[in-house]
């Protein structure tokens, strides 16, 4: 009988082999995938017992908090937004049981406090409690609060202010807005709400740039040496364009220029002028500008990838195109065809200009504080590219100040003492019955310290009347506190 | 140094684990502290060391390390309990109490356990009274769709983990008076009378099947009853048709009786969409526990159990899926820890049967070595999907009254045994 006993033993060795390989498979082996399973709530759950971090705005001022819920082995955390509705698209939220959006998301895992695995067990080894990590912002609370209540006086609308030198995004609006505290409690009603709220369009709308996208062709055909700022071109009207006949419409005088120089025609808009200006240039040209500019790709800033949109030409399908596709470019050259554009690339041709010709790349975060107050990393400003020579940036500058003056569209965006250099937008929406309002300006013109974009959905008013003002009020009140 | 010296020796780890495993769970709650806790380790110390003394005057000569690594699988499991719910441990304090007063009885009153041959039809019957109790109107009841427990009164009891005790009482006996016959005998000239009780085990265990549907307290009886014939007959063939009757038998009472059906269809699939939420989620949630401690775990008191809401997010964290909290707080290392603990015990146990000096005895400790270790795997392998999940408890560790005294009740009757077998030596030589 012994030897049968032995080989009995033998068998329970073998059985419990079994059981230690499959301890190990779904300890060891399988565990990634498993953590990933849609039907493991541990990762969301162990996120809850962590306090998130801070954000804070550029002040200092708490954006967003984490507050206690229950006490003990049943504590957890929950998202509160002192500054309600103020940030929400930008900031976004953070809530287990409807996910994360805007930088909540796309800075999730410097706020949970996932570091990299070497520092968690560091950590883990020195007894310090994981905890999340502070989110310093660019973000000025008080321009930004004006510029959301002047839009919000306008409907529907979005703004985005930039310093043109280090490309922090010092004011990111999206009006029609949402308070960030009220998704738990009416998350369905918030998506399905006139307007769009949790939408951002700050960044993911594609809107017609009308005339400020004659800031982009000016800057090709200056810096392409083809034309100069003292170039003259026939400001007649009508002119066929892309073979079909383009007026400057709705301006004094019918809108039939005479001979006008390329400052003229930009601080009047005329149409019929940047529509031969982008002819003449072609295609390939002003493409090749609108790309340097950062057109046709999603912008590089710190937010989810799927809350952007790439600005550029669009099909139907929407799908970008490109010197392939038949484009009436002479019509893009004024902003019309199907080009669409976000305000934040907007913003981004007038900081580009503003910083003598080279594109930084925008930034709402500065830098990642832990709780004792060491700063575990600071983000750099980085630049991009260079769009245009330095003297194409200066001669448009000078270019863009003749649209602020008395002669130019947009008088009412001037500052007392600060030179103030833009350019106004009107695009034609709905059938022409409404328009899209735009301006986009930076200033000081000789010191460049802000650039923005202001942009009003479906309204009557024009870009000078309705964009600039708001942007003039949002760009004073930034330069009041830099000192300027 | 004599056997009794190094048992009380092999008792300082278990000391040491009891202290550190409450002294862990104390600081990571410093929340609720109390003057109990603190005293839990030393109480449960204190009845050890009193076990040891009886066991040194009753029996002496019986193996050192048996009762060391069962008071440290019961300290194990009662530090992971009160890591769940600390009230729980309270009882189960209470239980392993009454479990020690059971073990000190049976090894009073129980001088030779060889008179337990002469009661084998008696304990037979009532071993089959007891697991079919739980199907008598009244006192029994359902628990998921199986029969697991009768109620009397304010107790619950779990009659299959005493049952499996009087079956394998039964089958040492039996085998031992027919295995002659059955090793010897061609096929037909086995007659129904050396085969019949045979057949009836297995009709037993198909019965279970059916009346009790509870896959896992049938497959560790049927696995008992089959390492039994082996030992008893040595012959192969009998595992091979054992184990063939019994795949005809599951594979028949899967497909027809609903409840078995639905466990093997969760084993088989348990993320399916529609089943995770549910039926599945048992056995998902076991799997996510362990898939979150990885190599090392997350230290006691540190995994995610209680949900916000209340309640755990492991169902019965603390009998079922207790090894599933252990992979989580003690990792990969900390389970295989715990299996080698059993695999050391049942090494101890087979040992026992190894030097025993009379067939009963060897097929005793066989059977009792045997059923024990099959019952890790029913569970252990349950919760890893080796098998099925179904629902017995991880022997000594899991919450449970009936499970920690019958276990130690099973405890006692090797220990009689190897005394026996370690005072008449020379037939296996000491150990």
């Amino acid at each position: 009988m012994n030897r049968q006993i032995v080989q009995l033993f033998g068998v329970v060795v073998v059985l419990f082999a079994v059981l230690v390989a499959f301890t190990s498979r779904w300890t060891v082996f399988e565990a990634s995938s498993l953590e990933d399973n849609p039907a493991n709530r541990r990762p969301l759950l162990e996120q809850q017992k962590v306090p998130r971090g801070l954000v804070l705005a550029d002040d200092g001022r708490t954006i967003a908090q984490s507050r206690r819920v229950g006490r003990g082995s049943a504590a957890r955390y929950v998202r509160f937004y002192p500054t309600g509705s103020l940030f929400s698209n930008v900031v976004g939220y953070s809530f287990i049981a409807y996910g994360n959006a805007g930088l909540e998301k796309s800075e999730n895992d410097a706020l949970a406090g996932d570091r990299n695995e070497l520092a968690t067990i560091a950590d883990e080894l020195l007894g310090r409690p994981q905890e999340g990590l502070d989110l310093h912002t660019t973000l000025d609370p008080s321009a930004q609060s004006l510029a959301r209540t002047l839009l919000l006086r306008n409907g529907r609308g979005a703004a985005v202010a930039i310093e043109p030198k280090t490309g922090r995004v010092r004011v990111m609006v999206s009006v029609p807005d949402y308070d960030p505290n009220r998704v738990p409690a009416d998350f369905a009603a918030l998506n399905r709400a006139p307007g769009s709220p949790l939408f951002n369009r700050a960044t993911q709308s594609g809107y017609p740039p009308g005339s400020t996208m004659k800031v982009v062709t000016a800057a090709a055909a200056l810096d392409s040496g083809r034309y100069t700022p003292d170039s003259v071109v026939s400001g007649r009207s009508p002119k066929v364009v892309g073979g079909v006949p383009l007026s400057n419409c709705c301006t004094e005088g019918n809108g039939n220029f005479g001979p006008l120089t390329l400052t003229e025609a930009l601080a009047k808009s005329v149409n019929t002028v940047w529509g031969e200006v982008g002819e003449k240039l072609g295609k390939g040209t002003l493409l090749e500008y609108m790309r340097r500019f950062g057109f046709d790709r999603k912008p590089p800033i710190d937010l989810p990838r799927n809350e952007l949109r790439a600005s550029g030409v669009y099909d139907r399908r929407g799908r970008l195109l490109d010197e392939h596709d038949a484009i009436d470019i002479g019509r893009v050259a004024i902003g019309q065809e199907r080009l669409n554009v976000t305000p934040l690339q907007m913003a981004e041709v007038a900081a580009t200009v503003a910083n003598g010709g080279v594109l930084m790349k925008p930034q709402l975060v500065d830098r990642v504080v832990a709780r004792d107050g060491r700063v575990e990393e600071r983000r750099k400003p980085e630049r991009v590219r260079r769009v245009m020579k330095e003297s194409t940036a200066r001669d448009l500058t000078k270019m863009m100040e003749g649209v602020v003056s008395p002669g130019g569209t947009a008088p009412t965006a001037q500052i007392p003492g600060v030179r103030v250099a833009g350019k106004t937008g009107t695009a034609e929406v709905d059938n022409g019955t409404a328009n899209q309002a735009w301006f986009i300006a930076f200033a000081p013109a000789d010191d460049p310290r802000i650039a923005i974009a202001v942009t009003v959905e479906r309204t009557q008013g024009e870009g000078g009347q309705v964009a600039a003002p708001i942007a003039r009020a949002v760009m004073e009140d930034l330069l009041g506190k830099s000192g300027g | 140094m004599s056997a009794r010296t190094r048992e009380l020796l092999a008792l300082i780890p278990v000391s040491l684990l009891v202290t550190a495993g409450f002294a862990a769970l104390l600081i990571t709650r410093s929340a609720d502290i109390n003057e109990a806790t603190a005293t839990y380790g030393a109480v449960f110390l204190g009845l050890c060391v009193a076990a040891h003394l009886f066991i040194r005057a009753r029996l002496p000569y019986a193996d050192p390390y048996l009762f060391p690594l069962a008071a440290l699988l019961a300290a194990f499991g009662l530090v992971m309990i009160y890591r769940i719910t600390p009230d729980l441990a309270r009882k189960q304090a209470q239980w392993f109490v009454f479990g020690l007063v059971v073990f000190c009885a049976t090894i009073t009153l129980l001088r030779d356990h060889r008179t337990l041959e002469r009661y084998r039809y008696t304990i037979a019957a009532v071993s089959i009274a007891l697991l079919l109790a739980p199907r008598m109107p009244g006192i029994g009841g359902a628990t998921n769709g199986a029969y697991l427990s009768i109620n009397l009164g304010a107790l619950e009891f779990q009659p299959a983990e005493f049952a499996k005790i009087g079956v394998i009482v039964f089958l040492a006996s039996y085998l031992r008076d027919t295995r002659d016959v059955l090793v010897r005998g061609r096929l037909p000239r086995l007659s129904l009378k050396h085969f019949g009780p045979l057949l009836i085990v297995w009709g037993a265990a198909m019965l279970m099947l059916i009346f009790i549907r509870d896959l896992g307290s049938s497959l560790m009886f049927f696995g008992a009853f089959l390492a039994l014939l082996y030992v008893a007959t040595a012959r192969i063939s009998f595992v091979v048709g054992g184990l063939g009757l019994f795949g005809v038998g599951a594979w028949f009472f899967s497909n027809h009786i609903q409840h078995v059906h639905e466990r093997v269809q969760i084993w088989l699939d348990p993320f399916k969409h529609g089943v995770v939420e549910k039926e599945g989620y048992q056995i998902a949630q076991g799997l996510f526990a362990q898939a979150d401690g990885g190599l090392f775990g997350r230290g006691f008191g540190r995994a995610l159990l209680e949900l916000p809401g209340g309640g755990t997010i492991l169902p019965a964290p603390h009998t079922d899926l207790i090894y599933a909290v252990i992979a989580d707080e003690l990792g990969l290392f900390g389970a295989v820890g715990l299996l080698l603990v059993y695999l050391l015990f049942a090494d101890r146990g087979f040992k026992t049967a190894l030097i025993a000096g009379d067939a009963f005895s060897k097929l005793l400790a066989t059977g009792l070595t045997a059923v024990m270790a099959i019952q890790v795997f029913v569970i252990v392998g349950g919760v890893t999907r080796v098998i099925p999940l179904t629902g017995v408890t991880l022997p000594l560790v899991s919450y449970g009254g009936s499970s920690i005294v019958a276990n130690l009740l099973l405890l006692a009757l090797l220990l009689i045994v190897s005394d026996h077998a370690r005072r008449e030596p020379g037939r296996g030589g000491v150990v």
